[in-house]
């Protein structure tokens, strides 16, 4: 078995298995603990404090006026990275047709320059990102190893893909592999780390936002 | 009366017991905050502390780090992992020391940053939670813990020359007003911060007038009296339960429907949203702060004022009340019944900055001249609206405020709103 092989075979199947596994887990083992019931009285209606806990689904996007002055450049870096990840995670043909082998449906892609051009901005602003992470004094006091490793094997399938795609750096089925390999390590890592607010984001602003909504707090 | 030494802070930090109860007490709501903090720090931008200082230290998740070191390695998913292979160190005692400053000094428990995080994560929480490992591991520190530990024993937080109840009673001859007290049966009960009693009396006599004004059936109890609640500044839940449970047992014993909040933040938070929990189900009464009790009052017909003397006012919102308890319109309506030309600062409402003295950084000696420099912050926003008056209604923030005025020989001398509300009362029927 030759590493290509390996990697979009036995070793994807081993990444998808460890990934949903230990997600499941992290996901399943808040129900491990305890639930806090609230006894005071809301002060709004259910379906008003649901509603709050949507609407900062959304509000959290972006800054509150009152602060965007000094988050809104780092947010709009933040955000700028996570749009053209996704562009060229969905939109690319080839990830397209991989990801319809896996669900049985697919969509129509970008064409190869366009994605090509935002993977080079995309990773541009990566290193823009690791750039702020190490020279801000309060990002660089927070971070950990997992904030790290996090960055460099999402860079890493950021490169390789690019690499593959521009057939720069070798051969292109070494490329290839080296692409869907750091794509299995990157499933592998993503239960065990900070890529997980994938799945928390859209759960935590709506649960802290209905809480501080039953109370008619600012939200 | 039990010895208050009896219960001092303990001598040996219990630091790996307290972490375990933290990890094991998370809860998991909390848990999930925790795990969904992404590292961006950006709560340091809206906490006043790192604005003032510029100090990574005092970015507010930070202020849970250790907290969250305890609870990955004892009760996380990953728990076993970080264990075995030393990923997360147990806490050690000199960590936890270092974070009495962080915790205590340098939060005010405003819940600012709660409303910063792309996540969404209720920081504020999460500190308050810390706080409670702090106590249970003996590093509260000592002018909480003390008062704290008075307060649960003697139903106040210091001991006084005079009972309470008697100078309430004096309050009532000196302002020429009834101070309903230990009435048996009541529709609303009344409490007072002892902040009120010892330094703004005024504020006493004006709860008791508007509440004639009205003519509601209500009453003081002197076995309830005290609004302030030290267990919550001092992390200790069960000291807490016990200071609510006070109020709560005389509420009911007096059949009110109502217990009504004075000017006190904290207290609010305590009472209004924390108590039911402690009490382990819903009170058999609402809980109000007295500013949304005038404000519904107010339009129910039932309030009316007369407009105020013509002067520009700003007003500080309380964290507590405000930004965290949802009372946010109340003050402006009643300002507005008022005709007072209304001064709003940059950030104000739920965004606005904390005064400095709230979550019991005011009475920690320590704590003062990092206090000051934050206060700075605030006290150019109030400059900037050129107002000539500052209002509050919470009476913490008032003494952090006079203290102020003290300390940087500031000219502003903070009002309350609930005084100027008793200061143009109009009996009912009569035109404004």
């Amino acid at each position: 078995m030759d590493l290509l092989h390996f990697a979009r075979g036995l070793g994807l199947q081993i990444a998808i298995a460890i990934f949903c596994l230990g997600v499941t887990w992290r996901i399943a083992s808040f129900a491990l603990l305890r639930i806090r019931r609230e006894y005071s009285r809301p002060r709004e209606s259910i379906l008003k404090y649901m509603l709050g806990g949507l609407i900062t689904v959304g509000s959290r996007s972006w800054p509150h006026r009152e602060f965007i002055g000094r988050t809104g450049a780092g947010e709009a870096l933040g955000y700028s990275y996570h749009l053209g990840l996704f562009a060229v995670v969905l939109l690319f043909t080839p990830h397209i047709l991989f990801l319809q082998s896996l669900f049985g449906f697919g969509w129509r892609g970008l064409p190869s320059s366009v994605i090509t051009i935002l993977s080079v901005i995309t990773l541009t602003l990566f290193l823009a990102v690791l750039f702020r992470r190490v020279t801000n004094k309060v990002m660089r006091l927070l971070s950990n190893f997992d904030d790290y490793f996090s960055w460099f094997i999402t860079m890493l399938v950021m490169a390789t893909g690019l690499a593959a795609t521009a057939h720069v750096g070798g051969p292109y089925e070494t490329l290839l592999a080296l692409h869907i390999l750091s794509v299995d390590v990157l499933l592998i890592w993503f239960p065990f780390g900070k890529l997980m607010h994938a799945f928390y984001i859209f759960p935590s602003r709506a649960i802290n936002g209905a809480l501080l909504a039953r109370k008619g707090a600012t939200s | 009366m039990k010895d208050v030494a009896a219960v001092s802070p303990a001598l040996a930090p219990d630091v790996a017991g307290a972490m375990k109860g933290f990890a094991q007490e998370i809860g998991a709501l909390s848990a999930f905050r925790l795990e969904s903090c992404i590292h961006c720090g950006i709560c340091a931008d809206a906490c006043h502390y790192f604005i003032a200082t510029e100090d990574p230290q005092y970015t507010p998740i930070w202020k849970v780090e250790p907290f969250k070191q305890a609870y990955k390695r004892e009760s996380s998913a990953l728990a076993p992992l970080y264990r075995l292979f030393g990923w997360k160190r147990e806490v050690t005692a000199d960590q936890l020391a270092h974070w009495q400053h962080l915790l205590f000094d340098s939060c005010n428990l405003c819940g600012r940053c709660s409303l910063i995080c792309p996540m969404g994560i209720d920081v504020a929480s999460l500190i308050e939670q810390s706080r409670h490992a702090m106590f249970d591991a003996g590093l509260a520190p000592t002018e909480l813990y003390e008062k704290a530990a008075h307060q649960q024993l003697t139903g106040q937080p210091e001991s006084s020359l005079e009972p309470y109840r008697d100078q309430l009673l004096a309050i009532g001859a000196r302002f020429g007003v009834d101070m309903p007290l230990d009435k048996p049966q009541a529709d609303v009960m009344l409490c007072v911060p002892r902040t009120d009693i010892e330094q703004y009396p005024s504020a006493v006599a004006a709860l008791a007038r508007v509440m004639s004004n009205l003519s509601i059936a209500c009453t003081f109890r002197s076995d309830g009296l005290i609004a302030e609640n030290y267990g919550y500044f001092a992390g200790s839940k069960e000291w807490q339960r016990i200071i609510s449970l006070r109020l709560i047992e005389q509420a009911i014993a007096c059949g009110a429907t109502t217990l009504l909040l004075p000017e006190c933040g904290h207290a609010y938070t305590a009472l209004r949203w924390e108590a039911a929990d402690l009490y382990g189900k819903a009170l058999p009464f609402r809980v109000l702060s007295v500013t949304e009790f005038l404000a519904d009052e107010l339009k129910a017909g039932r309030l009316k004022l007369a407009k105020a003397k013509d002067s520009k006012v700003t007003f500080h919102d309380p964290c507590q009340l405000v930004r965290k308890g949802g009372v946010n319109d109340a003050p402006r309506e009643l300002l507005k019944a008022m005709s007072v030309q209304l001064e709003e600062m940059e950030n104000h409402g739920g965004f606005s900055f904390c005064c400095g003295g709230g979550g019991g950084v005011i009475d920690i000696k320590q704590a003062a001249p990092l206090r000051y420099r934050t206060m700075e912050v605030k006290m150019r926003e109030i400059d900037a609206t050129g107002a000539t008056t500052l209002l509050t209604s919470c009476s913490d923030c008032r003494r952090t405020f006079d203290d102020a005025q003290v300390h940087f020989n500031w000219g502003k001398k903070p009002d309350s709103l609930l005084e100027l509300v008793a200061s143009n009362l109009l009996q009912a029927g009569a035109v404004p």
